[in-house]
């Protein structure tokens, strides 16, 4: 069944829209966002706002917000109006996400080895689910399994609990995985190696891989395809190698505003905000 | 370790010699800074560099008189610093930090905490120097009576910069000010800061995890890990590639982003 | 019908509240006041407490036209007539109207309240808030003398004090005070040491601000939303423990209607004569439900984390 799908699209996504209710009155916080997606790292590129980590966590039914959408379909079947018994055999199994700060994320009163059989409780059992538990540790290049395996959470530095929690996730060896500002929270050297962790499994297992960051700079260099978003709209789809000939003002002016090491200048270029960026993209 | 010392004529507005702070006792002791020295010329904006548990917010809260527990030498203005700092010495050094969401009073109105800062120190003429911080930093009258949280984030952060300016200090402190914000707002808070301390001839201590953010705000600048400062180097060093510890070109190459060849190559330090 | 005017333009002081900008410290207040306010409008049963909040109230100040008869002067002739007629809650064994003895009680009741509140939600908020803003000694002995209040029930603590200081309505205060600021002490103490290290506090040291300056203008008001909630939801109980000491007559002294002291006088007929201490009894259970729906309405609205 799996082997039939593997040329299409994982994921579809056809005019999504979110929409909060809040006593001010209706906020529309995605609006008509279109995409499909392969075994690829896509990103979601955004500022604060822009609608990026609500789209991500709409696939898996995690916004509190209202979704409605032409078809949110993985390998077919639709994400929308799911049971939660339904969404069981889902999330966390063929679609996984990992969030911002693995120490919120992270269950403190339990090691990471019981986290690990936890995800994995209804596909392996007893030493076989051990063995895969550590073999994943091992791929998320922890040097010492054993020792992490019978960690807590509050022994282990940001980097190290971002890859376990990575390895948690990988337990039920899911098809997509969403990372959400995966890395914001790790120093720039960690950053990198849990980004080479997550290049590595889209590759050797054939995973797809959303990667919603604020930082175009980075995606740029790691994803194949972006996404740019910008007040609940995609202004622009790009493949990453392209990102230099962007022609929306917003991703030219995303891409030139970080102070860069190499071409130092007096003042940084500041971005002018159009009002005519709100209105509806036409496709 | 080396030690850039400045020999000019005029004297140096930061100076810190042989800078140690731990927390703790016995077997708890850690170490957070060993034995660092720098000196900041007057109008000369410096960096610390460094990953998260390397000393650089430390030192900077030292330097702020946060941290009674330190050892070594510090003297601001040509006047040592101590554990306990006379008013007219805590005007002159200020602070701006990471976070603009923790550092404005949640209960305090833009008007209450700009005026705070003047009423502890007895200053006149509340009205037009609050009225004159919020137009320094590109902030309307309308902002004046506002909450913190009726601001967006780089707004926030702008009112905690007219904050640290109002009391007119000599040396302001800049821990992170600008990775809790979006590039775009980035840039424009940069630029503010980079317009402000020529028009009112400041010195900065800029402490950030981001060599971009370093190398456009500073001439020159410390890389520190666990601690110490592993090199001193100028911005042109840093844009040319010219450093010497393996650590500090981990760290450039780090910050021009992903690369799996050398990620492959990284080392431990 | 007139409404439609309402309807269309909302009133010249409600756009002052929400204006967007406010002109000075005190619209800014103001308007964030209203915002709270009709956020706990939206609660009816908060609303509900509030009515009853007032009721008590009206009644306590409007005593003397609300109450139909004397509360103290019997009339021996006129001794446990049931519930209806001239005497609609009946009268008790002197022949006193209850209703009227019920309406007089909410003096004392309000006044013990409002005594309670103003003495030991200061106390606490003090020592709750200096122990945890100086750390070390300073808190080690304020929190081990609060340690100490707390490990004593509460009532039994209030009777001990009123038994030894003697009745009346100023002892009964003193001993409900002495026993309630351990808590808020707990609660002061609790949010200042999250708020102690945070960048605002960094920031007013900075400044130069002196420790005093820095824990009354900005720790206790970060302390004040949780410890209003805590004291609005407290009051039910100090109500009971009003009642309490007064049904052991260590409360007001006796002429003076308190509702505790009316059920006391009135359980030996509670069989036959049972309006006697029922009545008081609801009224002390619907003041109680007052307070603590009031109570719950504000946690929703100041602390909004625990809702």
């Amino acid at each position: 069944m799996r082997g039939l799908m593997e040329k299409g699209p994982i994921l579809e996504v056809e005019k999504l829209n979110i929409r909060f209710n809040t006593p001010v009155g209706v906020v529309h916080a995605v609006r008509d966002v279109s995409f499909a997606m392969g075994r690829e790292k896509l990103a979601i590129v955004g500022e604060s706002g822009s609608g990026k980590s609500q789209t991500g966590r709409a696939i898996l039914g995690l916004t509190p917000g209202k979704v409605t959408a032409e078809k949110l379909a993985f390998h077919g079947q639709t994400l929308i109006g799911l049971s939660e018994q339904q969404w069981r055999t889902i999330r966390g199994k063929r679609i996984a996400m990992v969030m911002q700060d693995p120490k919120y994320s992270l269950n403190p009163v339990m090691t990471i080895g019981e986290q690990l059989l936890e995800a994995a409780r209804e596909i392996k059992e007893g030493a076989a689910a051990r063995q895969h538990a550590l073999g994943m540790l091992a791929a998320v290049r922890i040097r010492d399994p054993e020792r992490v395996f019978r960690a807590w959470p509050h022994e282990l530095s940001g980097g190290m609990g971002q890859r376990a929690m990575i390895a948690m996730m990988l337990m039920a060896e899911p098809e997509l995985l969403i990372a959400d500002e995966p890395t914001s929270a790790l120093d720039v050297t960690v950053r990198l190696q849990v980004l080479a962790i997550l290049d590595d499994l889209v590759k050797t297992r054939h995973m797809g891989l959303i990667f919603i960051s604020h930082d175009l700079n980075l995606v740029r260099t790691f994803c194949d395809r972006v996404l740019v978003m910008y007040a609940g709209q995609v202004l622009e789809k790009l493949t990453a190698s392209e990102l230099a000939e962007a022609r929306h003002p917003y991703t030219r002016g995303l891409l030139a505003c970080p102070p860069e090491i190499d071409q130092r200048r007096a003042r940084l270029p500041v971005l002018q905000r159009d009002p005519s960026w709100m209105e509806p993209v036409r496709p | 370790m080396t030690e850039i010392v400045t020999e000019s004529a005029a004297q140096p507005m930061i100076e810190i010699r042989d800078l140690s702070i731990s927390f703790g006792q016995g077997a708890d002791r850690v170490d957070a800074v060993k034995n660092v020295s720098f000196t900041v010329a007057p109008g000369e904006s410096y960096g610390l560099v460094g990953e998260s548990g390397s000393g650089k917010s430390t030192i900077l809260r030292a330097l702020a008189g946060l941290n009674p527990f330190w050892s070594g030498h510090m003297a601001i203005a040509g006047q040592k610093l101590a554990a306990k700092r006379p008013r007219a010495l805590r005007r002159l050094v200020q602070m701006v930090f990471q976070d603009p969401y923790g550092s404005l009073h949640p209960k305090h109105t833009v008007d209450h905490i700009l005026s705070e800062p003047l009423a502890i120190h007895g200053v006149e003429d509340v009205e037009t120097r609050v009225r004159a911080a919020l137009d320094r930093v590109g902030l309307g009258p309308e902002f004046r009576f506002r909450y913190p949280h009726q601001l967006s984030g780089g707004q926030r952060q702008r009112v905690a910069i007219a904050r640290a300016l109002i009391l007119e200090p000599k040396v302001v402190l800049l821990d992170e000010p600008t990775s809790a914000l979006d590039v775009s707002i980035q840039a424009e808070v940069l630029n503010l800061l980079t317009d402000l301390r020529q028009q009112l001839g400041l010195t900065y201590v800029l402490v950030s995890h981001d060599l971009g953010v370093v190398a456009h705000m500073c001439a020159r600048l410390s890389i520190m890990r666990t601690g110490e400062v592993v090199e001193t180097a100028s911005a042109d060093d840093l844009s040319e590639g010219r450093l010497l510890h393996a650590y500090s070109r981990q760290l450039l190459i780090a910050s021009r982003g992903y690369d799996p060849a050398a990620i492959a190559a990284f080392g431990d330090f | 019908m007139t409404d439609w005017a309402i309807a269309v333009t909302p009133p010249r002081w409600r756009k002052w509240l929400l204006a967007e900008t406010p002109q000075s410290r005190l619209q800014a207040r103001l308007s964030r006041a209203y915002l709270s306010w009709v956020a706990f409008a939206r609660n009816p049963l908060a609303m509900l407490g509030l009515v009853i909040v007032a009721i008590l109230v009206f009644c306590a100040v409007f005593a003397p036209w609300v109450a139909p008869h004397n509360p103290i002067a019997g009339d021996l002739g006129n001794r446990l007539v049931a519930p209806g007629g001239e005497h609609w809650l009946g009268t008790d064994q002197q022949g006193r109207d209850i209703w009227s003895r019920i309406v007089y009680g909410s003096r004392t009741t309000l006044l013990i309240i409002f005594m309670v509140a103003i003495t030991a939600a200061p106390v606490g908020i003090v020592i709750g808030a200096t122990a945890g803003y100086l750390g070390g000694k300073v808190e080690a002995v304020l929190m081990r003398l609060t340690d100490a209040f707390l490990a004593f029930p509460k009532l039994v603590l209030a009777l001990a004090f009123a038994a030894a200081l003697g009745p009346g309505i100023e002892n009964a205060v003193l001993a409900i005070a002495l026993t309630s600021w351990p808590p808020y002490a707990r609660i002061a103490r609790a949010e200042t040491l999250t708020v102690r290290g945070t960048d605002y506090i960094a920031a007013a040291r900075i400044s130069g601000a002196s420790g005093m300056r820095i824990l009354i203008g900005h720790i206790m008001p970060m302390c004040m939303p949780s410890l209003i909630v805590r004291v609005s939801l407290d009051m039910a109980g100090v109500i009971l423990i009003a009642a309490g000491l007064g049904f052991l007559g260590l409360g007001v002294a006796p002429p003076q209607p308190e509702w505790g002291a009316m059920v006391s006088e009135g359980r030996s007929q509670i069989l036959e004569q049972w309006w006697v201490c029922t009545y008081p009894g609801v009224a002390i259970f619907i003041v109680s439900l007052g307070f603590n729906l009031i109570g719950d309405g504000l946690r929703d609205v100041l602390d909004p984390r625990e809702g």
